[in-house]
C-alpha cells in the first residue's frame, strides 16, 4: 500500500475463540495499584493462542 | 470504531475492535474523515471538500481494502462475552495487608500513614494462612494464583511474610496451584537477607521511589518529617541489579508539584533502573497536590516529552521500560481479559490484618464494602455482583470510548470515590489514560518507521 502501513496483524476478534483461560495476572497487581491498564499485561499462552 | 490521532509526529489510525494499528500518510489521514461509523465512504462530502482527486481516491481504495480484511471499521462483537465473565470469574489474586503501619508518612498516601483510617495493626501468620486456604478454595480450576504483600509497609512484618509464603508453597503443591508473589516496599527496612529471600521467592518487587531527590523527599517523609531518598536509593539499585533488571518496578507518583515528571522518569533511568512506573496521584481536588483538569494540557505535553526522551534513549542504546507505555501489539491479552479489567471484587480481593475481605486495597476499611472475612471464608455475593456486573458496556462513557479495550473501564475505586458510582469513571484519569495509550502506540509506530 502506498498510503497506509499496517503495524500489526493481530486481531482481537480471533482471541474470542482461544482466549479466556483466566490464568494471566490481574492487572492492578503488577505495579500500579491505582489504575487498570490491561493492554500491557502478558498473555500466559503467548504464541499459542494463534493471534 | 476507528480512532485517528497525530502524536509524536506520526499519524495513526487504531481500529478499536480488532486492535489493528495503521500508520497513515497525510492524504489517507484526511480521507478517513469521509467514512462514517460503519465504514461507508461519502464521495459527495469528499468532493465538496475538494478531496476527490486521483491520489485521494487511491487512499480511499486502500482504506476500503483494510475494511474488507477486517482491519478497519471492525464491529464490536464482545458484548456477548460478558456473560462468560460473570459466570466464570473466581478469586485468584489477593492483596494481603501485612501491616497497617508504616515507617513513612507520605503526604499523598491513600492509606493515610498505613492505617487505612483504622488502627495500627499487623497481620498474624494465622490470618495469612487462612487467606491462602481461602484463595485455594475460591480459585477453582485456576492454577496460577497471585499474592501481593502490601501495606502499610510489609517489611515491618517480614517474618510473617515468610511464614505465609512457605505455607502457600506447601499448600500449592498439594492442591496443584502455582503461587506467584509480589511485594511492595518503601525500602527503609530492606537488607541483604530480606533481599535474598525476596529474590528466591517472589516474581516481582515494587520499589517505591518518586524520582529526583528533592521531589521524593518533599513527599516521602519519615515520621519526623525528614526525607527518605538517601536511605533507599542504593538499596534499590542493588535489588534491580540482583534481579538482572527484570521482574521488578521502581514505582513513583507524580503530583501537581512535579508536572515535569519526565525529569523524574529520566532520573530513575539515569540511575540505571530499567523497569519504571511513575503514575499520577489520585486525590480529591481539595488537596493542594491533587491534579486538576486545568493541568491536563501540561500533563499531555509532559507525556509527549517523556515518549520523545524514551525514543531518543533507546536510539542511543539505552533501553528502559515505562510501565504505562508498554503495549504489545502482536500478543496483547485476549478479549475476555480486555473486558474483565482489574477484577476487583470478583477475581481480586484485599485482606486486612484482622482478616476482613474487601474488593481491593483501595476499599479497605470502608464498611459498605466489607465482603466477609477469611475465617468464615465466604464472600458477600451482593457486593461481588456490583463489581462483576460492571464493565465497559455498563459504564456510561466507555461504550463510545476508543480506549475501552486498553483501559477496560478504568479503576472502580476511583469511580466510586470520585463519582460515587462504579459506572461513572473518573474522567480526569480517563484523559490521562487515553493520552498514554496514544503515546504507547505512537512509540511503536515511530520505532517501526525508524527500522525501515
Ligand atoms: S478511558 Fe475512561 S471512558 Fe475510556 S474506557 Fe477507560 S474508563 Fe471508560
Ligand atoms: S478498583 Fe482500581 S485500585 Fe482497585 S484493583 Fe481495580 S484498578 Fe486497582
Amino acid at each position: 500500500m502506498k498510503h497506509v502501513k499496517t503495524l500489526n496483524e493481530a486481531n482481537l476478534v480471533n482471541s474470542v475463540e482461544n482466549g479466556g483461560c483466566g490464568e494471566c495476572q490481574t492487572s492492578c497487581q503488577s505495579a500500579c495499584k491505582t489504575s487498570c491498564t490491561v493492554a500491557n499485561q502478558k498473555c500466559e499462552k503467548k504464541g499459542k493462542r494463534g493471534r | 470504531m476507528v480512532h485517528k490521532f497525530d502524536t509524536l509526529g506520526v499519524k495513526c489510525a487504531l481500529d478499536v475492535c480488532s486492535g489493528t494499528v495503521h500508520i497513515l500518510d497525510d492524504i489517507s489521514f484526511r480521507m478517513l474523515d469521509f467514512f462514517d461509523e460503519e465504514g461507508n465512504f461519502n464521495l459527495e462530502e469528499a468532493k465538496k471538500a475538494d478531496c476527490a482527486d486521483e491520489k485521494c481516491m487511491e487512499a480511499v481504495e486502500e482504506l476500503k481494502e483494510l475494511k474488507e480484511k477486517n482491519q478497519l471499521f471492525t464491529k464490536d462483537i464482545y458484548k456477548a462475552l460478558v456473560a462468560h465473565k460473570e459466570k466464570k470469574s473466581v478469586i485468584k489474586a489477593l492483596c494481603l495487608h501485612i501491616a497497617h503501619d508504616c515507617n513513612l508518612r507520605c503526604r499523598y498516601c491513600f492509606a493515610h500513614g498505613g492505617e487505612y483510617m483504622g488502627k495500627r495493626e499487623i497481620m498474624s501468620a494465622e490470618v495469612g494462612k487462612k487467606a491462602i486456604d481461602f484463595v485455594i478454595r475460591e480459585s477453582g480450576a485456576r492454577r496460577n494464583i497471585e499474592i501481593d504483600y502490601f501495606g502499610g509497609e510489609p517489611l515491618m512484618n517480614f517474618e510473617v511474610v515468610k511464614e505465609i509464603t512457605e505455607y502457600a508453597k506447601q499448600e500449592g503443591e498439594k492442591h496443584n496451584k502455582n503461587f506467584r508473589f509480589t511485594i511492595t516496599t518503601n525500602g527503609l527496612l530492606l537488607d541483604d537477607k530480606k533481599m535474598e529471600y525476596i529474590n528466591e521467592n517472589m516474581g516481582n518487587i515494587v520499589l517505591s521511589i518518586d524520582g529526583r531527590k528533592e521531589v521524593h523527599d518533599k513527599v516521602r517523609v519519615r515520621v519526623d518529617g525528614s526525607g527518605s531518598y538517601d536511605s533507599i536509593v542504593d538499596k534499590f539499585i542493588k535489588v534491580a541489579e540482583s534481579r538482572n533488571q527484570e521482574n521488578y518496578y521502581v514505582r513513583g507518583t507524580f503530583t501537581r508539584d512535579n508536572l515535569d515528571f519526565s525529569e523524574d522518569v529520566m532520573h530513575l533511568a539515569n540511575l540505571g533502573f530499567e523497569q519504571i512506573s511513575v503514575e499520577p496521584v489520585v486525590a480529591q481536588e481539595t488537596e493542594d497536590y491533587a491534579l486538576r483538569k486545568e493541568d491536563l494540557p501540561r500533563i499531555f505535553e509532559e507525556y509527549d516529552r517523556l515518549a520523545e526522551r524514551i525514543l531518543e534513549a533507546r536510539k542511543n542504546g539505552k533501553w528502559f521500560n515505562f510501565f504505562h507505555y508498554m503495549i504489545d501489539l502482536h500478543e496483547s491479552p485476549c478479549a475476555y481479559k480486555m473486558l474483565s479489567g482489574c477484577g476487583a471484587g470478583h477475581e481480586y480481593a484485599a485482606v486486612t490484618p484482622s482478616g476482613d475481605i474487601y474488593p481491593c486495597h483501595q476499599f479497605v476499611n470502608d464498611p459498605k464494602y466489607k465482603m466477609g472475612d477469611v475465617f468464615e471464608g465466604r464472600i458477600d455475593m451482593d457486593i461481588r455482583d456490583i463489581f462483576v456486573k460492571s464493565n465497559i458496556y455498563t459504564k456510561e462513557p466507555c461504550g463510545d470510548c476508543w480506549a475501552r479495550f486498553y483501559c477496560s473501564g478504568g479503576c472502580a475505586a476511583n469511580a466510586i470515590s470520585m463519582n460515587k458510582d462504579i459506572n461513572k469513571p473518573y474522567l480526569l484519569a480517563c484523559e490521562m489514560e487515553k493520552k498514554r495509550v496514544e503515546c504507547a502506540i505512537a512509540i511503536k509506530a515511530r520505532e517501526a518507521l525508524d527500522e525501515e
